[in-house]
């Protein structure tokens, strides 16, 4: 029954674990540096960055990947209400992969910040100096955090409701493996 | 595609997946600090130095909150290359912007009252590199870590009653901790510069240096200033104007450039260089790596200081941080007190105020 439409192709789910694990990380790594004075702060601060602006490149490739190739339809039997609450939640998933990096890459920019990659290599900045700007970006790059988080706990109690109790083949579109 | 009804018991299912999420969040929460109270955080630090100050000056920094910017370059002579490949130590000039800055938290507080002398600096160096230092006027730091530090701002918090901290407290604090003891005693008995301009500057911390043939050594640094040194009358501080010492910058600046030179202090075998309260032996190799040129000053509203967090740990290659834990709490604390101030907006400072009030400036 893999008919063509059955899963995502691959290198969708490619992306969507390699970026799955990515995310998770940078979420820890960005609740943990702020956490803490000891030299772990420098220290995830210094892969924080990197991993964010790797999260952009993945999330663009992927926004054309997802354009280019229509994801499986959901089972016919998911509520209309549930179909559209599945569908936001991708478009909000979307918008927080891209805008987190950037609103990172911005408010670093407004702070006056060297927004370095790693030693010897740093990005341009892409907003002009200004504190209230920082400020406010900060401000929100943190509030997304959260919200990213949150959002991906829902996201992933709904794939292992479909995978363990509906048994619908939505998970498995996802992961590859097989339905039985 | 008909899809496969859901026959079992779909209980254990959820309980596992209700538990999958629960454990994520609480390893998210313990990450973030929230399961730990015992843990510092930047947050926790500046906290302690608002309750210090008994109340928040939004806009402000937390501390060393009164400042001027002062701007110029650093004539270097090529010496540093002996120590490290910072592109700060080729021979050549390099843009600087400098904060100076007292020691209180109070935006429009007296000089006198609050007189301690900082230095914050940005160099430019090419390709958009960059090296902060954030310098105090004593070599050596009143605690050695951020626990330290908490525990000396709640003893030295001023009573509201009397406007004073609590001398027991002091007493116990200073008992089981005598580098800051030191401190104190070193600041009593060392003449007070009369003016930002005639006082030496120190890096505080160690850092490691290292050199084109890779290799590394710890290293201190100082800026030693040209202006001959001239010492305050401690006991007639008070009565001189609120902001004296800006004053005073001012005029110098205004009349001619003021300088310093960057003296590099390699460590010898034995100083520690994981502990800032502790001071390094008198004999010592100085290298002598250029001199800074201060030529241009303006207030903190119209200069171009006040908005960057002057960062110890933004450093250039061939500068690296030592092992020193007050490094990073000074990185990490310095963020939040900058976070705090940006989502404030920032304020007129002092010297503005001053300003406009004599009707020097609109």
């Amino acid at each position: 029954m893999n008919g063509p439409t059955d899963r995502f192709v691959l290198p969708a789910r490619i992306l969507h674990w390699l970026m799955a694990a990515l995310i998770l990380a940078m979420l820890f790594i960005g609740a943990g540096m702020v956490s803490t004075v000891n030299d772990r702060y420098p220290e995830l601060l210094a892969w924080h960055r990197p991993i964010g602006i790797a999260i952009l490149i993945l999330a663009v490739i992927r926004l054309g990947v997802r354009v280019t190739h229509r994801p499986p339809p959901l089972p016919a039997d998911v509520p209309a209400m549930q179909a559209a609450a599945a569908r936001a939640s991708h478009y909000v998933l979307y918008g927080l992969m891209i805008a987190m990096p950037l609103i990172g890459w911005a408010m670093q920019s407004a702070g006056g910040y060297p927004v370095v990659m790693w030693k010897g290599f740093d990005l341009y900045p892409i907003l002009p100096h200004n504190i209230i700007v920082y400020g406010q970006l900060r401000r929100l790059h943190g509030l997304f955090a959260y919200a990213f988080f949150l959002l991906i706990l829902v996201h992933l109690a709904a794939a292992l409701v479909h995978a363990w109790i509906r048994r619908d083949g939505v998970f498995q579109s996802m992961s590859g493996g097989s339905r039985t | 595609m008909p899809s496969p009804s859901p026959s079992r018991n779909p209980l254990p299912a959820l309980a596992v997946i209700a538990l999958v999420v629960v454990v994520l969040a609480l390893l998210f929460a313990w990450t973030g600090g929230w399961l730990t109270p015992a843990r510092i955080s930047g947050s926790v630090m500046v906290d302690a130095l608002q309750s210090n100050t008994g109340k928040i000056f939004p806009g402000f920094r937390r501390a060393h909150t009164k400042g001027i910017c002062v701007g110029g370059h650093f004539d270097s002579n090529g010496a540093g290359s002996a120590l490290s490949t910072a592109a700060l130590f080729t021979t050549g000039s390099f843009p600087v912007i400098g904060r100076f800055n007292t020691g209180g938290s109070v935006p429009t507080g007296a000089d006198a009252g609050q007189i301690f002398h900082g230095l914050g600096m940005r160099f430019q160096l090419p390709g958009g590199r960059e090296w902060r230092m954030a310098l105090d006027q004593t070599p050596v730091f009143v605690v050695s870590n951020a626990s330290d530090f908490i525990a000396l701002e709640t003893a030295s918090t001023p009573d509201p009653a009397t406007m004073k901290p609590d001398p027991a407290k002091m007493k116990a604090f200073l008992s089981t901790h005598p580098e800051t003891q030191r401190f104190f005693d070193y600041l009593g008995k060392t003449p007070m510069p009369s003016s930002f301009a005639n006082g030496t500057y120190y890096s505080i911390n160690a850092f490691r240096f290292t050199d084109a043939h890779g290799v590394t050594r710890f290293v201190r640094w100082q800026f030693e200033p040209e202006q001959p040194f001239t010492a305050l009358a401690k006991g007639n501080a008070d009565t001189l104007p609120p902001n004296f010492l800006f004053d005073d910058l001012l005029q110098r600046i205004h009349e001619g450039p003021v300088k310093w030179h960057m003296i590099l202090v390699p460590a010898n075998p034995g100083d520690r260089t994981d502990n800032a309260t502790i001071a390094w032996g008198p004999d010592h190799q100085r290298i002598d790596a250029g001199t800074l040129v201060f030529d241009k000053i303006a207030t903190e509203e119209d200069g171009h200081c006040r908005d960057f967090n002057y960062d110890p740990l933004i450093l250039p290659e061939g500068v690296a941080p030592s092992d020193d834990p007050l490094l990073s709490a000074r990185s990490a604390a310095y963020s939040v007190s900058f976070q705090r101030r940006a989502a404030e907006g920032p304020r007129p400072d002092a010297i503005t105020l001053e300003l406009q009030h004599k009707g020097e400036v609109k």
